[in-house]
């Protein structure tokens, strides 16, 4: 008889990454599937998961700190835009491969975390948040005025990743196929999204990941029960901040060109929809709050010309596609807190959980 | 030194701004301890109302300022009643997170409306400006500041004179024992956002005014006066007109000397001055400078 997959008979079982035999199997079939996508998808959808995949990564991050350590952020954006910047420095100032400047950002953006997290320790709920709203701000005038590194308001290039004469946005010529830059993109980006996930996984499920938990549900029990608060809460915001920094070198590096503008507030609010939409506290939920941000703008987009009284021009009173997509958006994070404050991830348990109980399903 | 004096006056009617924007912070934050990230959003519709009674409709200020502020009022009573009050009992960020989106929201509903032209908003003082001896100041500054001290000694007369302002202290300080003696909590939660509402009206119409003009993004000064109110401390009224008076004189100072003393700074500083400031004051102070500190019981 085989059991319901939902029932753990171990603490083995309830701390193994994979818990069930079924659980390889769709992981192999998810692993194909990727491989098989860039083949079968057209490039607006390749490009639509592309972002999903680099938005996953950061939305991750971001969850990692408020979601299962409970701690507000409304500056991740400017961790994103020192991953850009330390990557268009790194990668096209000095020339340096991919193999550097992509886990170098990470790291800058970690040790600016590092710096960050004693407020933490600090400030508690909204006192933080408001610090962290001032990280964007700071960010917005140093990646204006630090010219030398970031080109000031017009922004910078940020170069391709390449190791020696392997182009990752160009990956035709070295597998011997015809590929476009969104296939080679997609090929390139959806990988480091998996070794992120997984690695979210472990952290999760391991000694670090319980401390980060027990310090979200009650402070005060888990410094009790020996949980060192000041090490984990800076681990935590340092741990986010190289997500969210090596999602900002890959943005930069797929847009080509970054702003101080592609790293305001809207960003920082994005990322939190995301993990607000998708579930806090869960790594899965992530990907999907970022596909789900990523998708709306793109879909109200390609509809504009059918729905009745969008207009298209971007200036001017009326309802425009900007005004629609911000409409949207703001009305989903409403819908959302309201009517679901699990996210797309607790629906998604609950359908699970129905088809598995069928027909016995309350 | 006359260059010193024409500053500080700037500042403190910038300040005062700043601290009517905060006090808005502060009564949502007393009731209900949520910031509420749309006030910057209420402010710009109060201002539009006004515009749009005093222009399109044709009616006197006098008359423009108090109907927007009835309309406001009832916004806030709505956004309340059909949002808010859903959230009771559920995580603070997930509350300050439904502000947000209620920011999105309505500025997205404000433009459609109105686009995004710079209008003027009628006010009867103008570019008028009077002389102080040897500094010259706009008419409007003035004024902002009389009618922020006066709505100041407004709300201190409301939270210690009334049984309302005494049942919204109450129910800020333990909702339980505000319950258990009876006072109606569920609309004091009403009623501080149908103050802030109304407050968000008067301080939209001084931002609006002269040397500044009616356009959308006169919503982010809202995110300019966060540091004002944070400084001040998030429950502290008289807090939050500190905290405005200070961060206005620093932007102020800021913008006025920086160029000449330090202008490998390069752009903006005064806007990042206000958040270094308090970023400094909270590491001395976590709760701000009139803030309470939170007892934390096991």
């Amino acid at each position: 008889m085989s059991r319901p997959e939902g029932l753990r008979t171990s603490y083995a079982q309830e701390l193994a990454l994979l818990r069930h035999r079924t659980d390889k199997l769709w992981l192999g079939l998810l692993a194909v599937a990727a491989v098989a996508t860039p083949f079968i998808l057209d490039d607006f959808w390749l490009s639509v998961l592309t972002f999903t995949a680099i938005a996953s990564i950061g939305a991750i991050g971001l969850n990692l700190l408020t979601g299962f350590t409970g701690q507000v952020s409304l500056g991740h954006a400017f961790f994103v835009g020192v991953g850009a910047y330390s990557a268009g420095y790194l990668g096209g100032n000095l020339g340096l491969p991919v193999v550097v400047w992509l886990p170098a950002a990470g790291l800058l953006g970690a040790l600016l975390g590092l710096a960050v997290g004693p407020f933490a320790l600090r400030l508690r709920g909204l006192y933080l948040a408001i610090v962290t709203l001032g990280l964007v701000f700071l960010g917005e005038y140093l990646f204006v005025n630090v010219r030398a590194v970031t080109g000031g308001p017009q922004g910078r290039a940020i170069p391709s990743p390449k190791i020696g004469d392997l182009n990752f946005a160009d990956l035709g010529p070295a597998l011997g196929l015809e590929l476009s830059r969104e296939q080679s993109f997609f090929l390139f980006v959806v990988p480091l999204l998996a070794i992120a996930a997984a690695f979210a996984r472990n952290v999760v499920r391991s000694r670090p990941g319980r401390a980060f938990q027990a310090i979200r549900d009650r402070e005060i029990a888990a410094a009790v029960i020996g949980v060192d608060l000041a090490r984990y809460k800076v681990a935590a915001f340092a741990l986010s901040s190289f997500y969210a920094a090596t999602s900002g070198a890959l943005l930069g590096s797929y847009l080509r060109h970054v702003t101080p503008a592609n790293f305001d507030l809207t960003l920082s609010i994005q990322f939190v929809a995301m993990v607000i939409i998708g579930g806090a506290g869960t790594v899965y939920g992530s990907i999907l709050g970022a596909f789900f941000i990523v998708l709306i703008p793109r879909v109200v987009e390609q509809l504009s010309p059918v729905i009745p009284f969008v207009s298209q021009t971007a200036t001017g009173a009326g309802l425009t596609v900007f005004t629609l997509n911000q409409l949207i958006f703001g009305a989903l994070i409403i819908v959302f807190l309201i009517a679901e404050p699990t996210g797309l991830a607790g629906i998604w348990a609950r359908l699970r959980l129905y088809f598995r109980t069928w027909p016995f399903s309350y | 030194m006359t260059d010193l004096l024409q500053l500080l006056v700037q500042g403190i009617a910038l300040g005062a701004v700043y601290g009517l924007v905060a006090l808005g912070f502060v009564v949502i934050y007393k009731a209900t301890e949520v910031i509420n990230f749309a006030h910057g959003e209420l402010l710009l519709l109060g201002a539009y109302l006004v515009y749009a009674l005093r222009i399109e409709a044709g009616l006197p200020f006098f008359a423009a300022v108090p109907v927007a502020i009835a309309l406001m009022v009832a916004v806030g009573w709505g956004i309340e009643r059909s949002v808010l009050r859903r959230m009771v009992g559920r995580p603070t960020f997930a509350v300050v997170m439904i502000t947000i989106g209620l920011a999105i929201v309505l500025r997205q509903l404000v433009t459609a409306v109105a686009g995004y032209d710079d209008r003027n908003i009628g006010d009867p003082w103008g570019a008028s400006t009077a002389s102080l001896g040897d500094v010259q100041v706009n008419v409007v500054s003035l004024v902002t500041v009389a009618v922020v001290a006066a709505l100041v000694a407004a709300f201190f007369a409301f939270f210690r004179g009334t049984s309302a302002g005494v049942a919204m202290r109450a129910a800020a300080l333990d909702q339980e024992a505000a319950l258990a003696v009876g006072i109606p909590v569920r609309s004091v939660s009403a009623w501080s956002w149908m103050i802030a509402a109304a407050a968000a009206t008067v301080g939209g119409v001084f931002l609006a005014s002269f040397p500044a003009t009616l356009q959308p993004g006169l919503g982010f000064v809202a995110f300019r006066a966060f540091p004002a109110a944070i400084v001040g401390g998030l429950d502290s009224p008289s807090g939050a007109i500190a905290g405005g008076l200070l961060i206005g004189l620093t932007e102020v100072l800021v913008q006025g000397y920086q160029p000449q003393y330090a202008p490998w700074l390069g752009n903006n500083v005064h806007v990042v001055a206000a958040y270094v400031l308090m970023i400094l004051v909270l590491m001395v102070r976590p709760y701000g400078l009139f803030g309470t500190r939170e007892v934390e019981r096991v």
